[in-house]
C-alpha cells in the first residue's frame, strides 16, 4: 500500500501528518510505528486518525499506535487527550466494548505440572465460564443489585467474596472509576447486559493459559517484580469486557450526540461515527458518568471470570487458590476515557484522555500505580493471537509524549471474512493441537477468523513500542491452552 | 442471498453490501446479513415464534441503522436469533417508521453453528441510498 505522501518521519518511530493534510485538522496526526509495520497499515489508518485531529478541544496530536488497524470513528490504537474545559467526549473514540481489557493472573505451577492435565483444565474452564453469541453468567443478580455492580465495580465483586482485597490494588483505578451514575443508563441497557456478569464473550476473547519460558524473559528484574520467578512458571490470561451492557451504552449515546452535536452545538465532523459532544455540556457529562458505569461492569465482569478460573484451577488441582499462588499481575482497561494530570506545553493539567484499543502505560515513579510497581512502572499486559503469544511489558517514562499510552494488542491485517477462507476452525484446532496449544470453542468460524495470520507479527508490535520508548518487554508468553467464544 | 460481506473496509469487524428492489426488501436482506453474521448457517434458526419490531428515525440509514440495533438488542436481551418476515417502511413529516415482524428462536449452543457476537452496528461509512432502480446499503458491524 503507498502512504500518505505527506506523511513525514519525525523520529525514528513517530511519523506524522501535518494540519494541512485534510480539511479541520486542529492538531497534526502521529502515527507511532516502525517502517516495517508502517508500510502494513490499512489507509483507514491515516484518514481515521487524520480525523480525530479534527475534534474540538483536542491537545498536541491525534496518536495512533503501532497495532493501529481500521477501525470505525478512530482508528484501533487511536489516542486522543482533549482539554475538559472546551473540549468534546466521543464515545467513538471508546469504543462499543467499554472498558475491554486483558488482566494477567499468576499460579506457582510449572508447564510440567499443568500439561498432563492441561485437557481437563481447560474443558473444565470451558464449561464454568460461560463464552459465545448470548452468552449469560452464572452471577444471579437482580436488575437493582446490578445498579450497585454499576457504581462500585470490583468492590461489589468483592463485598459479594468473588474478589481477593489485593485484586482490587492491582487493577487499573483500582477496580471502579469514581462518579459512575446508574441513572444515567437506560433500562435497555441494564436489561441487555444484567445477567451478563462472568461471561468471556466472542469474537477476539478469550481465556488463555499461557507459560513463560526462561528463554523468553527479556527483563529478569522486572518479570521477577511482576512474580514471574520459577522457569516455566504457568500463568493465566485473559481478554474481555463490558459485555452487551456496555455496547447498549455506547449505543445510547452515539445516537444522543448525534441529535445535538451539530444541531445544538455547531460540530461538523467528517465522520458520523466520532459524534461527539463538549465534556462539560449536560449530554457530555451524562455520557462520561454512563461510559464510567460500563467501565465499572467491565471490571466486575474479570473480576467473577478471576474467581471461576481460581475455583476451577482449585478442583483439578485439589489445593486452594491460595496455595496455588493465583495472585493478579494486574488489570488493564483498553477502551475508556479518563481524567488524567499530563504534561502539555511545559504544564501539568487535567487532560481527558481517551484510548481507543490502548493501553494506559503509567512509567516508573508515577502516582496511580500500586506500590510494588513503582520502581519498575506499569504492567502492560498486550494480547497476541492464540497461536502465537502475548507479552508483559512495563511503562516507560517515554511514554509521557502518547499521555502515558502504548500498545493493546497485535493488531489485524487480515480481514475476519478473509480468514475463513484461508482456514477452517476445525483445522486450525487441529494444527494448534499438534503444536501443544489445546483449544475449546463453540465458534468454527469464530476460531477461524482468530487465525495467527490475521494479525500483525506480535513481537515486531512489541519491539516497536520499546523502540519508541512507550513500554519495554518484560516477558513473551506462549499459549499451552485457550478457551474462546 | 441479497448482500456480500466486504473484505476491504474495517478490518477487525464485518462490513457488509446488500441490496434490494425496494426499501423493505433492502432492510429485510440487511437483517439478513447480520444474522449471518452471527450463525454460519441461519437456515438453522428455526421460525418458531413470533416478533415485532417497530423503530422511527429522521433519515432512511439512521432507520436501518436503529433497526439493526434493535435486533443486536433482543439478540442479548431476549437471546433471540431473528429472521426477517415482513418490513414495512412509511414516510410521513419527515419522519421514516419500520413496522417489521420476524420469526425466530432462543439461541441453542447445540444447534446453531455460532460464528461471533455482535455488539453493535456502528455509523462508520454507513449509507443507504436507490442506485439505478436498485436500494443498496454498506453497514460496518462491531464484532
Amino acid at each position: 500500500m503507498s502512504l500518505p505522501p505527506q506523511l513525514r518521519k519525525v523520529a525514528p518511530t513517530v511519523w506524522e501528518l501535518p494540519v494541512s493534510y485534510k480539511d479541520g485538522m486542529l492538531v497534526p496526526a502521529r502515527i507511532i510505528a516502525t517502517e516495517g509495520l508502517l508500510a502494513g497499515m490499512e489507509a483507514g489508518v491515516f484518514e481515521q486518525t487524520a480525523n480525530v485531529a479534527c475534534l474540538p478541544g483536542i491537545l498536541k496530536y491525534a496518536y495512533c499506535m503501532p497495532d493501529g488497524h481500521w477501525g470505525y470513528g478512530f482508528p484501533i490504537g487511536g489516542v486522543a487527550a482533549m482539554d475538559p474545559a472546551c473540549g468534546v467526549i466521543s464515545p467513538g473514540g471508546i469504543g462499543f466494548d467499554i472498558n475491554c481489557g486483558m488482566r494477567l493472573v499468576l499460579t506457582t505451577l510449572t508447564e510440567e505440572e499443568v500439561r498432563p492435565r492441561l485437557h481437563q483444565l481447560v474443558d473444565l474452564m470451558f464449561a464454568r465460564i460461560p463464552a459465545g453469541v448470548g452468552c449469560t453468567g452464572f452471577v444471579h443478580c437482580s436488575r437493582s443489585e446490578f445498579r450497585q455492580v454499576l457504581e462500585k465495580g470490583s468492590h461489589w465483586c468483592r463485598e459479594k467474596g468473588y474478589a481477593w482485597p489485593e485484586d482490587l490494588d492491582m487493577t487499573e483505578e483500582g477496580g471502579c472509576f469514581g462518579g459512575a451514575d446508574p441513572d444515567a443508563v437506560s433500562d435497555k441497557a441494564i436489561e441487555r447486559g444484567f445477567d451478563q456478569i462472568g461471561t468471556l464473550g466472542s469474537g477476539n476473547h478469550y481465556c488463555e493459559i499461557q507459560v513463560a519460558r526462561p528463554e523468553n524473559i527479556f527483563d529478569a528484574a522486572t518479570a521477577r517484580a511482576f512474580g514471574i520467578t520459577i522457569p516455566n512458571q504457568v500463568v493465566i490470561m485473559f481478554h474481555c469486557g463490558s459485555r452487551g451492557f456496555g455496547h447498549q451504552v455506547a449505543t445510547d449515546y452515539l445516537q444522543s450526540f448525534l441529535r445535538v452535536m451539530t444541531a445544538k452545538y455547531g460540530i461538523k465532523l467528517p465522520d458520523r461515527e466520532l459524534a461527539c459532544a463538549p465534556f462539560r455540556s449536560p449530554e457530555g457529562q451524562a455520557y462520561f458518568a454512563a461510559m464510567k458505569c460500563a467501565v465499572n461492569m467491565g471490571f466486575a465482569n474479570r473480576q467473577v471470570i478471576l474467581h471461576r478460573l481460581r475455583e476451577v484451577f482449585s478442583q483439578v488441582f485439589h489445593r486452594s487458590p491460595e496455595e496455588l499462588g493465583m495472585r493478579m499481575v494486574y488489570d488493564v482497561a483498553h477502551n475508556t476515557a479518563k481524567l488524567e494530570r499530563h504534561l502539555v506545553d511545559g504544564t501539568m493539567r487535567e487532560v481527558l484522555v481517551h484510548r481507543k484499543g490502548a493501553t494506559r502505560a503509567f512509567g516508573p515513579g508515577m502516582a496511580g500505580i500500586p506500590d510494588c510497581y513503582r520502581e519498575t512502572g506499569q504492567p502492560v499486559i498486550i494480547g497476541g493471537s492464540m497461536e502465537t503469544g502475548s507479552y508483559l511489558l512495563a511503562g516507560e517514562a517515554g511514554a509521557a509524549a502518547t499521555f502515558f499510552t502504548t500498545a493493546h494488542g497485535s493488531g489485524r491485517t487480515m480481514s475476519r471474512h478473509q480468514a475463513k477462507k484461508m482456514v477452517t476452525g476445525q483445522k486450525l484446532l487441529g494444527e494448534m493441537e499438534q503444536r501443544g496449544i489445546y483449544v475449546r470453542t463453540d465458534s468454527w468460524g469464530g476460531l477461524a477468523e482468530e487465525a495467527g495470520f490475521a494479525y500483525k507479527d506480535i513481537d515486531l508490535v512489541t519491539a516497536a513500542t520499546e523502540e519508541a520508548g512507550l513500554s519495554r518487554r518484560v516477558v513473551k508468553l506462549v499459549p499451552m491452552g485457550n478457551i474462546k467464544g | 442471498m441479497p448482500f456480500r460481506f466486504l473484505d476491504d473496509i474495517a478490518t477487525a469487524d464485518v462490513a457488509f453490501e446488500a441490496w434490494g428492489k425496494t426499501r423493505e426488501e433492502l432492510f429485510a436482506a440487511g437483517a439478513d446479513a447480520l444474522l449471518s453474521t452471527m450463525v454460519h448457517d441461519p437456515e438453522a434458526v428455526e421460525r418458531r415464534e413470533e416478533t415485532v419490531v417497530t423503530v422511527e428515525d429522521t433519515a432512511l440509514d439512521l432507520l436501518l441503522f436503529s433497526f439493526l440495533q434493535e435486533l443486536v438488542f433482543l439478540k442479548d436481551a431476549r437471546r433471540r436469533l431473528l429472521h426477517p418476515e415482513k418490513v414495512r417502511i412509511a414516510e410521513e413529516g419527515g419522519r421514516f417508521r419500520l413496522e417489521s415482524v420476524l420469526r425466530g428462536e432462543k439461541i441453542d449452543r447445540q444447534r446453531h453453528p455460532l460464528v461471533v457476537d455482535v455488539k453493535a452496528a456502528t455509523l462508520h461509512r454507513l449509507r443507504v441510498a436507490c442506485e439505478s432502480g436498485i436500494w443498496r446499503a454498506v453497514v460496518v458491524l462491531d464484532v
